[in-house]
């Protein structure tokens, strides 16, 4: 059942523990306790709400900022990770296979606020070399989300 | 003026799967679960094969029976899923959707006054196809209590000497039911000892639910030479518009099916073909997920039809439960009007898909779950109305 609950808990995890329990031909004591389990494992890493900043009155800027740094002799990329994953202002982290090391995802209210931060805390950190700032003009699709689907259901109302 | 219009082809009743879209097509916010075809696209690989072999201008009409290429993978998919071994020389032929073929191969065997025996409720076409090929449509009503399978007993009424070919429908449209390998073993007994041939409509093959997969009528001893396996992309590929489908059987049959579709339609679309490769290649997972996504909604749809306390037998194929109505003193017709009038929501009477139909609706489940919980929440709301009237 796991592979089959974390498909559909991916897709809306708004979704009641009831009614997984009938798609998935099971009892709902059972979904909760799988539920509960993934949960400890980390499987199950967090429930959040996609949203479309743009359609809002906030001002936000997403900045994806390709890192160069030199590992560190124990701790490796890790330790400079975690030197950059706990500020605020960063949404993700990923280490890179290629020509740069991380992958920092970066948010702000403004390209000023997100360069800044970029200057005065990322920059100057020891381990990084170098950092290549590039800014997403336009967010199409987010996590398998559309931003703007376009899709109306075309077809007749009764077919055979 | 003569009156120039066969009056064979005006006797045929119109489809009252049409009627009822008349109705429903003229109102405003009808939530519909009504109709037979997938709510996913068809796969982006799909898709996007189609525009490159446009781009590499395959605009030519292809072999008649189709791409070599298409039936040698059609061959090879046959064979993994279903342990089928046909020839895709001989023995495979690609057609408008699975209709066309059921078409031609009605056309390639009936001859005036030969019986047909069509299970129903099923499919609308089988019964004017027949006609149309000279033949005599004999309806074998499946019932109820049986979860809507075909028996022994039931082809027993209506077997005669005249008795040609059974249509097998299965999985079903509109009910959903299938027929286990158990279920088929006497079928086939019967085939084989009134020499009957079958028409085996497999078209929701891939759209099957049980622990075991799909069994193909064709794959039980001895029956491949009384079988023509009728199949195609538009409900597993999602693929409905696209108008691809395919018949294996005999080479002899196919032989003669292949001479009317030369001349009648002279290939199957060359963009679908060259889409359809690739479907076959790479969409394996694709299907699996939408299957399972089908099987979540399936078990949703039924649960709500029995917690509003409406019987409803569980369906294990294609994508359509088929609750009964009976207990509302209502035709299905009526029971399905008042239902759009009052509550806005379509589905189909089951006697649309034959008289045997009567007392049932077809709900569909190409809807994704949001829908399907509005729609359900309307058809509780009717029937509350329905009980309160007492």
């Amino acid at each position: 059942m796991r592979k089959e609950l974390l498909e559909v808990l991916e897709k809306d995890s708004r979704i009641s523990v009831q009614d997984l329990a009938i798609m998935l031909g099971e009892t709902p004591e059972a979904v909760q306790s799988e539920m509960q389990k993934m949960q400890e494992e980390q499987i199950i890493a967090g429930y959040h709400t996609m949203i479309n900043w743009d359609k809002t009155e906030d001002e936000r800027v997403t900045a994806l900022i390709e890192v160069k740094v030199v590992p560190q002799r124990d701790g490796g990329f890790d330790k400079i990770a975690k030197r950059i994953y706990e500020f605020e202002e960063v949404s993700s982290v990923y280490l890179m296979s290629g020509a740069f090391d991380l992958t920092v995802i970066v948010e702000g209210r403004s390209m000023k606020e997100v360069a800044l931060f970029v200057r005065q805390r990322l920059a100057v950190l020891d381990p990084v070399t170098s950092t290549a700032t590039h800014f997403v003009l336009k967010k199409y699709k987010d996590n398998g989300i559309l931003m703007e689907p376009e899709k109306r259901d075309e077809r007749m109302i009764v077919s055979p | 003026m003569r009156d120039f219009i066969n009056p064979a082809v005006k006797a045929i009743k119109p489809s009252g799967i049409r009627r009822f879209f008349d109705i429903a097509a003229e109102m405003d916010h009808v939530i519909s679960l009504g109709v037979g075809e997938p709510d996913f696209d068809t796969p982006w690989s799909i898709r996007e094969a189609a525009i490159y072999s446009l781009e590499q201008g395959q605009t030519v009409y292809t072999a008649n029976a189709g791409l070599k290429e298409l039936r040698q993978e059609l061959a090879a998919y046959t064979h993994r899923k279903y342990s089928l071994s046909y020839d895709p020389i001989h023995e495979i032929l690609i057609t408008v959707g699975g209709s066309e073929a059921i078409d031609i191969g009605l056309r390639a065997m009936v001859e005036a006054g030969d019986e047909v025996l069509i299970p129903e409720p099923s499919y609308v076409s089988y019964i004017p196809c027949v006609t149309l090929a000279g033949g005599t449509p004999v309806p074998v009503p499946l019932q109820a209590s049986n979860d809507f399978k075909l028996t022994v007993e039931d082809l027993e009424q209506k077997i005669t000497p005249k008795s040609k070919i059974l249509i097998f429908p299965f999985p079903n449209n509109p009910t959903g039911s299938i027929m286990t390998r158990e279920d088929l073993e006497p079928i086939a007994a019967f085939v084989k000892a009134h020499d009957l041939f079958v028409i085996t409509d497999e078209i929701y093959a891939e759209l099957s639910y049980a622990k075991e997969p799909h069994v193909s009528l064709a794959s039980l001893p001895d029956m491949q030479q009384r079988c023509l396996v009728i199949n195609g992309f538009s409900k597993a590929f999602s693929m409905t518009g696209w108008r691809l489908g395919y018949a294996m059987g005999p080479a002899a049959l196919v032989e003669q099916m292949t001479k009317i579709h030369q001349f009648a339609i002279m290939c199957a679309p060359t963009t679908s073909q060259y889409a359809a490769i690739n479907a076959l290649r790479n969409c394996e997972e694709e299907v699996a997920k939408m299957r399972r996504e089908y099987n979540h909604r399936r078990r949703y749809v039924v649960k709500s039809f029995r917690d509003m306390g409406l019987p409803c037998f569980e369906p294990f194929g294609a994508f359509y439960v088929f609750p009964s109505i009976a207990q509302f003193g209502m035709s299905s017709e009526e029971f399905c009007s008042a239902l759009l009038y009052d509550q806005r929501v379509a589905v189909v009477p089951g006697t649309a898909f034959g008289d045997s139909g009567e007392g049932f609706i077809r709900v569909s489940y190409a809807y994704s779950m949001e829908e399907l919980k509005t729609a359900l929440g309307r058809i509780q709301t009717f029937i509350q109305t329905l009980n309160s009237r007492g």
